[in-house]
């Protein structure tokens, strides 16, 4: 460990966390100076919020040792952790939206005045100099639930100094934020550096973590990979690390090429009411077009748009040919488009509800007459469903609840399967599910495609759609940035080996980073 | 999303909506006055009356509005103040004025501290708890005091609890102004209000803040239950009387009169002046359809109507 620096803010010493025998984090360290940005870094999946919750108190590591400026955290609570000055940043998550930006600042240290009273003014006086000491442009007066993006992560920000943090850690902080709230971001986190601040930042935006970071820690598979300054890594080196050897053991999947001549849906330069602008693109029956991009960058605006949850702007969506009008859920589903939802437990399925009466869901009007729902055909439907696609569940009548993570995923498959649709928008469809599940539900695409289904996939797992996709569109910012050919991935074999799989996934994050550089 | 004049009108708006109640008491009051002075409406007595028969209201909805400031809410109090118009009486049978206020009081913590128990550490809503609560102290005073009315001979308990007159000036005005204005301070002044308000308007975000936002629940229930039985009390000095009737579906006119002066249902904002301008505002609503010769069933649907106009206006404003 080059934790050679004078001061450490924080030094976590072979951290191993492991949850039921399950290995989060093996032999773990991680040292972060004061005032420094510290870029943390890895796949989902890596480790980075484990360590940081471990950082946090929030959970106890099963071994190491953490220490925060000179001083050893043994009690692993949030209370002792914050008392040593770290503070992670939440989006949207500390801040009263009905008090005001100086009611919020100084919530639960509010100055007293005569009496014991409360001095509201002096609150906004003081706010008002901390913002002019750390050059922040927020009105203390506003209501916090008024503020946007920018001004309220700057708030919580100078909350979290104001009492005495020394550490700050930030997840993901400019995903909400736009290029210029961006700008003002890093600019105030530079003057908290200065005045020796250690700040822990972690993003899969690689532009930024070159910008503003100075040294960065990699994880892989709960494992530490390297610590380095940012001036000895590049673009490719870093993602090296992140990317490894691992294949994940996807790729087994049987693949063909079933694509056929018919164009099933076709966007000629649609726009959204923010994302995505200008998107054009075809959709073949029995094609899987898998849709990349980082977080923000208009991905699941797409799948909204597609599904008549959000509102075409301009531009024309064409299925079969046809020019259609996408106004409602309603409309999409009329069309043969489903969704599956990347937040499936609260919009795909109804989770203290049986498995049968789940996957009958949507088609409840073609298993009964007149109001009367058939209880045979609904159990030939639950039957046949449970069994094509595997489904693990005690009985049809278990609710949904007691599933796993991977199962409850084929269920919200099958209650869409059942209405017979032609096109399929998937979105981050493996999230949280484990790596046998994920295997099966990827085959289990391949096999859509094959009987002629248009599919689109979503995801921010790589890995997943270069096992699931035949071509890779890439998005920034709401445009479509770039196209990439099966072929252009994986120039060599046909079948997908270990070693073809971490090239392919090491060209398409190079892509998915370089356009956002570019743009 | 930065820019500070995109906002400022929306702030002016919600300005001005927040002064409804005082343009709506006006407007109720010039209405009455003209359509109804001639019927005795201006007349001094009848306008201290309005205030003998809204007191009890308004003390409960400066507690009320603790409660849904802090997102949660309390449908026991009218059944508190009968339990606790019973419980004074009957203690003051027993032992003397000062043992019946302590019997008084004691129901009201004694309820509100079951309230909180439930709430904030069995976890059920307040909603839920408070509603079932309403049926158990109803039926408790009703079963103690064998439905009867149990009567108050302390003519010094009267006069201070709700029967007396300074001059002409009820006391019943003085206990309201005196809780009302202590609630105001401790409202916009103390940490213990602006965490309420934090509590109400994000519990996570109060959390996360470093506040035991369940301690400050379990303290609005008590606060609420308090103000009810003090409620009571003064139903039983107005009247001389222990009922368990006294305060039946008060809690009604408590909730419409906080939300009424801008208290929202959804917790983080609430104004205690509004609310008692809220309960003022129904009193004056009541008193004017009785001197209009309105039946009763004719009043129920007209101030029923009224009140959900005026809650329609000022809480029209969610975003």
């Amino acid at each position: 460990m080059d934790g050679a620096g004078p001061q450490l803010a924080v030094r976590m010493t072979g951290v191993s966390k492991s949850f039921g025998g399950v290995h989060a984090l093996r032999d773990v360290s991680l040292a972060v100076r004061a005032g420094e940005i510290h870029a943390l870094l890895g796949g989902n999946g890596a480790g980075k919020s484990t360590i940081l919750k471990i950082l946090r108190g929030v959970h106890a590591p099963t071994s190491g040792s953490i220490e925060v400026l000179g001083k050893t955290l043994d009690a692993h609570t949030t209370d002792e952790a914050k008392r040593a000055g770290i503070a992670m940043i939440f989006q949207e998550m500390s801040l009263v939206p009905t008090l005001s930006v100086a009611q919020n600042i100084f919530l639960n240290q509010e100055i007293k005045g005569p009496f014991g009273f409360i001095d509201d003014r002096e609150a906004v006086r003081r706010a008002r100099e901390l913002f002019k000491s750390l050059d922040v442009d927020v009105d203390p007066h506003a209501l916090a639930g008024d503020l946007g993006a920018g001004q309220r992560q700057l708030t919580e920000i100078v909350k979290a100094i104001s009492q005495n943090a020394r550490v700050l850690v930030l997840d993901e902080p400019s995903t909400a934020l736009s290029a210029h709230d961006v700008d003002r971001l890093f600019a105030f986190l530079r003057r908290l550096k200065d005045d020796g601040v250690a700040i822990i930042y972690v993003s899969h935006r690689m532009d930024e973590i070159m910008r503003i970071a100075d040294r960065a820690t990699i994880l892989r598979d709960g494992r530490h990979v390297i610590t380095a300054p940012l001036a000895e890594l590049t673009l490719t080196s870093i993602i090296q690390h992140i990317v490894g050897r691992d294949s994940k053991g996807l790729t087994g999947i049987t693949r063909t090429n079933t694509r056929r001549e018919q164009v099933l849906l076709e966007l000629t330069n649609v726009s959204g009411a923010a994302k995505p602008r200008n998107l054009s693109l075809q959709l073949h029956a029995g094609e899987v077009l898998g849709i990349a991009g980082l977080l923000g960058s208009g991905r699941s605006a797409i799948a909204r748009l597609l599904f008549g949850i959000d509102k075409v702007v301009s531009g024309e969506v064409r299925v079969d040919g046809e020019p259609v009008t996408l106004n409602s859920p309603k409309d999409a589903i009329a069309l043969g488009i489903a969704l599956i939802p990347e937040d499936r437990l609260r919009q795909g399925v109804i989770i203290e509800h049986t498995v049968s009466d789940n996957l009958a869901l949507s088609v409840f009007e073609r298993i009964s007459s007149g109001g009367w729902i058939s209880s045979r055909k609904q159990s030939d439907l639950a039957s046949d469903k449970i069994g094509g696609l595997k489904i693990k569940t005690a009985s049809p009548s278990a609710p949904v609840r007691t599933l796993s993570g991977g199962n409850q995923q084929k269920v919200v498959l099958g209650k869409w399967l059942a209405s017979d649709p032609r096109i399929i928008v998937l979105d981050e469809p493996t999230a949280g599910i484990d790596i046998g599940s994920k295997s099966e539900i990827i085959q289990l695409i391949r096999t859509l495609a094959e009987q002629g289904k248009g599919i689109i996939v979503i995801s921010s797992e790589l890995n997943e759609l270069l096992a699931a996709c035949d071509r890779i569109l890439v998005m920034s910012d709401g445009r479509l940035a770039k196209e990439i050919t099966r072929e252009a991935l994986f120039p060599a074999a046909a079948a997908a080996s270990d070693e073809s799989m971490q090239q392919a996934e090491h060209l398409l994050q190079e892509a998915i980073q370089e356009v956002r550089i570019h743009v | 999303m930065s820019d500070t004049p995109a906002r400022l009108p929306r702030v002016q708006f919600g300005d001005w909506r927040q002064y409804i109640i005082y343009l709506g008491f006006l407007g109720v009051f010039v209405l009455f006055a003209v359509t109804l002075g001639h019927k005795g409406f201006l007349d001094t007595n009848n306008l201290l009356n309005i205030v003998r028969q809204t007191a009890m209201i308004a003390i409960m909805a400066v507690a009320m509005t603790y409660v849904l400031a802090a997102g949660e809410i309390d449908l026991s109090v009218g059944a508190v103040a009968g339990l606790a118009s019973v419980a004074t009486a009957m203690g003051m049978d027993v032992g003397g004025l000062l043992f019946g206020v302590l019997c008084g009081l004691a129901t009201g913590l004694l309820v509100g501290t079951v309230n909180g128990l439930l709430t904030t550490r069995v976890g059920i809503p307040s909603f839920l708890t408070t509603l079932a609560m309403m049926g158990v102290a109803k039926g408790a005073a009703m079963w103690v005091s064998g439905t009867k009315a149990i009567p108050i001979l302390s003519s010094d308990y009267a006069y201070i609890f709700g029967g007396g007159n300074i001059g002409p000036v009820p006391l019943l005005l003085f206990w309201m102004l005196a809780i009302g204005a202590a609630g105001h301070i401790v409202l916009r002044k103390t940490t213990f209000g602006r965490w309420v308000l934090a509590t109400g308007g994000s519990e996570t975000a109060a959390r996360y803040s470093g506040l035991k936002t369940g301690s400050i629940k379990f303290q609005v229930l008590i606060i609420s239950s308090m103000a009810a039985a003090f409620a009571g009390m003064l139903y039983a000095g107005r009247f001389q009387t222990g009922r368990f009737q006294l305060g039946e579906g008060d809690e009604l006119s408590v909730i419409a009169a906080a939300v009424l002066g801008g208290t929202s249902l959804f917790g983080g904002k609430g104004t205690v002046i509004g609310s008692i301008m809220g309960a003022l505002m129904i009193g004056l609503i009541n008193n004017g359809l009785i001197l209009a010769g309105l039946e009763f069933s004719q009043q129920l649907i007209a101030r029923g109507g009224i009140i959900i106009l005026a809650v329609a206006i000022s809480q029209n404003r969610r975003t």
